[in-house]
């Protein structure tokens, strides 16, 4: 067995207003300092003390991939990450071909800290993008400036990441079909191998939930990101990327294999704030504000604040809901009689593929992606 | 000092005539009956201050939240006038267009009325509707300009309006404020000298008139009843003359306010009468009491059976509601004569009682008393009104629920019509012209009650008024317009039955009986209110009006092509488990029509008189 790592870091400079994650601005912080590194230290400090904890209870286990997500991990110097990246190491030791990803903003990257996360240990990257159009970045109320876009790409081929992805997001209010198709031409120019798309979901207690609520801004009909997912795939599939789950799409052997052990149901700790944990069946997720997770890691406790341990009901519908969304698909062989039937319903009306369904696996088609909650809902109820 | 204590004022059936005077107060929502009514009960004694508390006389809450008086009550106060010791009883009225037969028993059991006005509003339509009935009963009618106090008070103006109303003298108009206690002094003092004494024969056999009847949890029913001729003695047998029914009378007594048991009832008293019944229907208002041993041989005047003019059907939200709706119907209408209802069943809604009521508010009040009293979720379908149709065939049918109304073979088809007074300032007349004209009304006559002030007079069929008739009324007059109406009968009218169709089946809840001529523009709007409301399905969904096999309006729901979420990794999983199956249990919820799954708030907002329908958050 292996296990996966994600790491959170829970700091950006500027909290964007459709954005829920757990994430905090240094004014957020009220820590005296304004810089995100000096409020970071303790954290990492703390981050080191929650892998001893992990390496107790675990026991030993190579870890194969690692996941530093946030937040904006890419705000921290290297050197901090990379404290996180040794202890692991040390502690659990990594597999060969250990995949070990940072989220990157492009506004945090340079050349020259570029080269300094690959020669860390970090050979993978992920971009946020979002869009090119300055009105949809506008409406998203982020900060990069898509031009740098380019330029930080190209830096971190030549740092030598073995793997780069960028991620766009659809379905913003405002943004056209040409609009994202111009995102999308942007995106495919560069040298990337990795792609992640996804519409743009509304969150309650957004700054952009509550203008929506409000109807100040007005999201597009379901019908127009439908239209844009399938320009996306087309686009996409020309450029020599393939599927591989719902909002993911990557050249030959440059899928994330790390979300993939998130959607195989696979093992993994998340480090830090708000982190969320999966261990044979059983989920547990750490206090989200940063400050009570590092004090509650100072007074020797877990730093947990709940968990649950999955029924086989739990686990099933888990691994419905993940799997139907993946290119491997899920067997039919799991599912009862009646389960199947609903299944069989929705093959007649052509949303999973006819090859892989007559080997015995349901995987959706094109249409049936646009669908697969739906497929769920109604095989589970 | 004017207030006697009770126990040296004149005693329950020791009371000469010559010293009673039985009185209501007619006045309209808001004008201040409650508030005179507790002044009157702190003037006089009978509430001592620290007792008091407003609208001291309706005893439910929603009465008191709602400010108005549903059921009615008599109470007694003793008042020294001019040297002599008198018993006031005064008797509280319903205030509203629904309850116009109770109020008119209660009119029958005085002698006199108070019209009581707020002279910063003016008579409103229902008062003046009362007040035409009090006159034809002729009691004695003293108008009683309320609320002086106030700024925007026109005593003066409104005093000119009484007169020419009641042909009287403007001076005749007594100024008072409830609210201060001002002129209320004065007031009682006029009671005694212009309204007249009870006449009645002592020695005949003993006939009282029930004005009221309650359900009380621990007493059974408590009948209000004003004596005209002989008297009631405490355990008399009694009998009631519509059934035949005799009773034994456990307790007689007045109430000062609380209930205060005597040894009887004479000539001219009032008073309540408990025999140990449990349900209001066995004692009616209306009815005339007499004493089994030595009955009258005639009835009091004026008894009717109470009749239900607008249907609703009535379903609970949750299916396992069913029985405890059922029992909350029969515990309310132990307490309300009026309230009929039987069991019905909707393909769409599933179990629940096709209900009859006098007029809206008597259903609202219903609804609104299910829901809180029983803690029950309820949907109701759109209010209907009663058709008798004589079929082709020359068979006579009466639909009670539009699902039911026959789909051809009609030779006839005859609805209710009544008579609407409206009130209003006079700028807005054109405006009221138009929304009863657009209703089939047709007018009857117009006159200014004061410069600015008009009465304007239409038949509509009442069909044309349960809908949204008051709220349009209400927007199109700023507020400033009431409204009373009274049955008048029968009219033949030019009636189909539209249905609505989702994906080919039909949705009974939605069928309606309209005029041929809005049937296009009801489906139109029906059809499209429920494409906003319905959301999208795994197939399109036509929406369609009909008449008989004629469609006359179409909508589409387009199939839904993209129902997933963009993202699904580790923090979200747990979450969107839920979301899932928290999605399931709603799907349990869903109402099917056929194969299409509706959502429980598409039906109450389609059912909805107002525009909330409009207003929900379009889905697509």
């Amino acid at each position: 067995m292996s296990l996966s790592v994600y790491v959170h870091i829970p700091y950006c400079v500027k909290r964007c207003g459709y954005c829920d994650f757990n994430t905090y601005t240094p004014g957020e912080l009220r820590q005296g300092s304004d810089s995100v590194a000096s409020v970071a230290e303790g954290y990492i400090d703390a981050l080191l003390d929650e892998i001893e904890i992990a390496r107790e209870q675990t026991g030993e286990q190579a870890i194969s991939t690692i996941f530093f997500g946030g937040g904006t991990p890419t705000l921290l110097p290297a050197k901090q990450l990379a404290r996180v990246l040794n202890r692991l190491n040390e502690r659990f030791g990594l597999t060969e071909n250990c995949e070990i990803t940072t989220e990157a903003n492009p506004d945090s990257v340079d050349a020259s800290s570029l080269k300094e996360l690959r020669e860390v240990g970090f050979n993978r990257i992920s971009f946020g993008v979002q869009s090119v159009k300055p009105h949809v970045l506008a409406v998203l109320d982020r900060t990069h400036n898509s031009n740098r876009v380019g330029e930080v790409v190209n830096d971190a081929r030549s740092a030598g990441f073995d793997s780069i992805s960028v991620d766009l997001i659809y379905g913003t209010p405002s943004e056209s079909v040409t609009d994202f198709s111009e995102s999308l031409d942007f995106a495919l120019s560069l040298p990337i191998d990795h792609l992640s798309a996804y519409a743009l979901i509304v969150e309650e207690g957004t700054k952009f939930g509550a203008a929506v609520r409000r109807g100040e801004v007005v999201m597009p009909d379901d019908d127009e990101s439908a239209e844009k997912y399938l320009l996306l795939d087309r686009k996409v599939s020309t450029a020599g990327f393939e599927w591989y789950e719902l909002s993911n799409w990557s050249k030959a052997g440059h899928q994330c294999r790390h979300n993939e052990a998130y959607w195989l149901s696979a093992d993994w700790w998340g480090f830090g704030a708000g982190a969320h944990s999966h261990l044979s069946g059983k989920r547990w997720w750490n206090i989200k504000h940063p400050k009570s997770y590092i004090e509650s890691i100072k007074a020797g406790g877990s730093p947990a604040a709940a968990s649950e341990t999955l029924s086989q009901k739990d686990q099933a519908i888990e691994d419905l809901m993940l799997r139907i969304r993946m290119r491997s698909g899920i067997e039919l062989n799991r599912f009862e009689k009646n389960q199947l039937t609903v299944l069989e319903d929705f093959y007649q009306r052509g949303l999973f593929l006819p090859d892989s369904w007559k080997s015995g696996r349901a995987v959706l088609s094109l249409e049936g992606r646009l669908l697969a909650d739906q497929v769920v809902r109604e095989v589970i109820s | 000092m004017p207030a006697i204590p009770l126990s040296s004022a004149p005693q329950p059936a020791e009371t000469n005539p010559a010293l009673i005077r039985n009185f209501s107060i007619i006045a309209h929502i808001d004008h201040g009956k409650s508030t005179l009514a507790d002044r009157m009960l702190g003037i006089t004694g009978v509430v001592e201050a620290r007792n008091m508390r407003a609208q001291y006389l309706d005893r439910m809450d929603i009465e008191r939240e709602r400010g108005i008086t549903i059921k009615s009550q008599a109470v007694r106060l003793p008042w020294r006038t001019d040297g002599s010791d008198y018993i006031l009883n005064m008797i509280d009225t319903p205030g509203h267009v629904d309850f116009t037969y109770e109020v008119s028993r209660s009119l029958a059991a005085c002698e006199g009325a108070l019209l009581l006005v707020d002279c910063a509003q003016g008579i409103e339509a229902q008062t003046l509707a009362n007040l035409y009935l009090a006159m034809e009963n002729d009691l004695t009618i003293i108008p009683v300009l309320n609320k002086i106090d106030l700024p925007a008070a026109q005593p003066e103006k409104f005093a000119d309006e009484l007169a020419r109303l009641i042909g009287c003298d403007p001076s005749d108009c007594i100024k008072v404020s409830g609210k201060t206690g001002d002129g209320v002094e004065h007031l009682l003092d006029e009671i005694v000298r212009r309204i007249p004494a009870p006449q009645g024969d002592a020695s005949a056999p003993a006939r009282a008139l029930i004005f009221d009847s309650v359900y009380d949890v621990y007493r059974g029913v408590v009948t209000y009843v004003r004596v005209i001729d002989g008297r009631l003695r405490d355990h008399d047998q009694i009998q009631m003359f519509s059934t035949g029914v005799k009773h034994e009378m456990l307790e007689v007594g007045v109430i000062s306010p609380e209930p205060i048991p005597s040894k009887g009832l004479g000539v001219g008293e009032v008073g309540y009468l408990i025999t140990g019944v449990k349900d209001v229907r066995q004692s009616r208002v209306g009815d005339t009491v007499t004493t089994a041993t030595k009955p009258a041989q005639v009835a009091l005047a004026g008894y009717k059976d109470p009749i239900p003019m607008v249907f609703s059907g009535l379903y609970p939200l949750d299916a396992s509601e069913y029985p405890t709706l059922r029992e909350a119907l029969e515990k309310l209408q132990l307490n309300d004569a009026a309230l009929v209802f039987e069991p019905e069943t909707s393909a769409a809604l599933g179990f629940g009682f096709r209900c009859g009521f006098l007029g809206l508010l008597h259903m609202e009040i219903v609804r609104e008393r299910l829901e809180r009293e029983a803690s029950l979720s309820l949907i109701s379908t759109a209010p209907n009104v009663v058709y008798h149709l004589t079929l082709e065939d020359g068979r006579e049918v009466e639909v009670t629920n539009p699902s039911e109304f026959p789909d051809g073979k009609i030779a006839e088809v005859r609805e209710p019509i009544v008579r609407a007074t409206i009130l209003a300032p006079s700028e807005f007349i054109g405006s009221i012209m138009e929304l009863c004209q657009g209703r089939r009304g047709i007018l009857q006559g117009m006159d200014y009650l004061s410069e600015d002030r008009v009465e304007i007079r239409y038949t509509l069929p009442l069909g044309e008024i349960v809908f949204d008739f008051f709220d349009n009324l209400k927007s199109r007059t700023r507020g400033y317009a009431s409204l009373d109406y009274e049955p008048i009968g029968e009219a033949e009218g030019d009636l189909v039955k539209v249905d609505i169709l989702l994906q080919g089946e039909k949705v009974d809840a939605f069928s309606a009986v309209i005029h041929r001529e809005k049937a296009y523009a009801y489906g139109v709007m029906m059809t499209g209110k429920l494409r906003e409301l319905i959301p999208r399905q795994q197939f399109e969904v036509p929406i369609q009006a009909a008449i008989g096999a004629r469609i006359i309006a179409r909508e589409n729901i387009r199939a839904i092509r993209k129902d997933v979420l963009a993202k699904c990794y580790g923090g979200d999983i747990t979450r969107k488990r839920k979301l899932l199956e928290k999605q399931k249990e709603g799907k349990k919820r869903m109402k099917m029509v056929g194969r299409v799954e509706v959502p429980q708030e598409a039906f109450i907002a389609a059912l909805s008189t107002s525009d909330e329908g409009d207003k929900a958050k379009t889905k697509k």
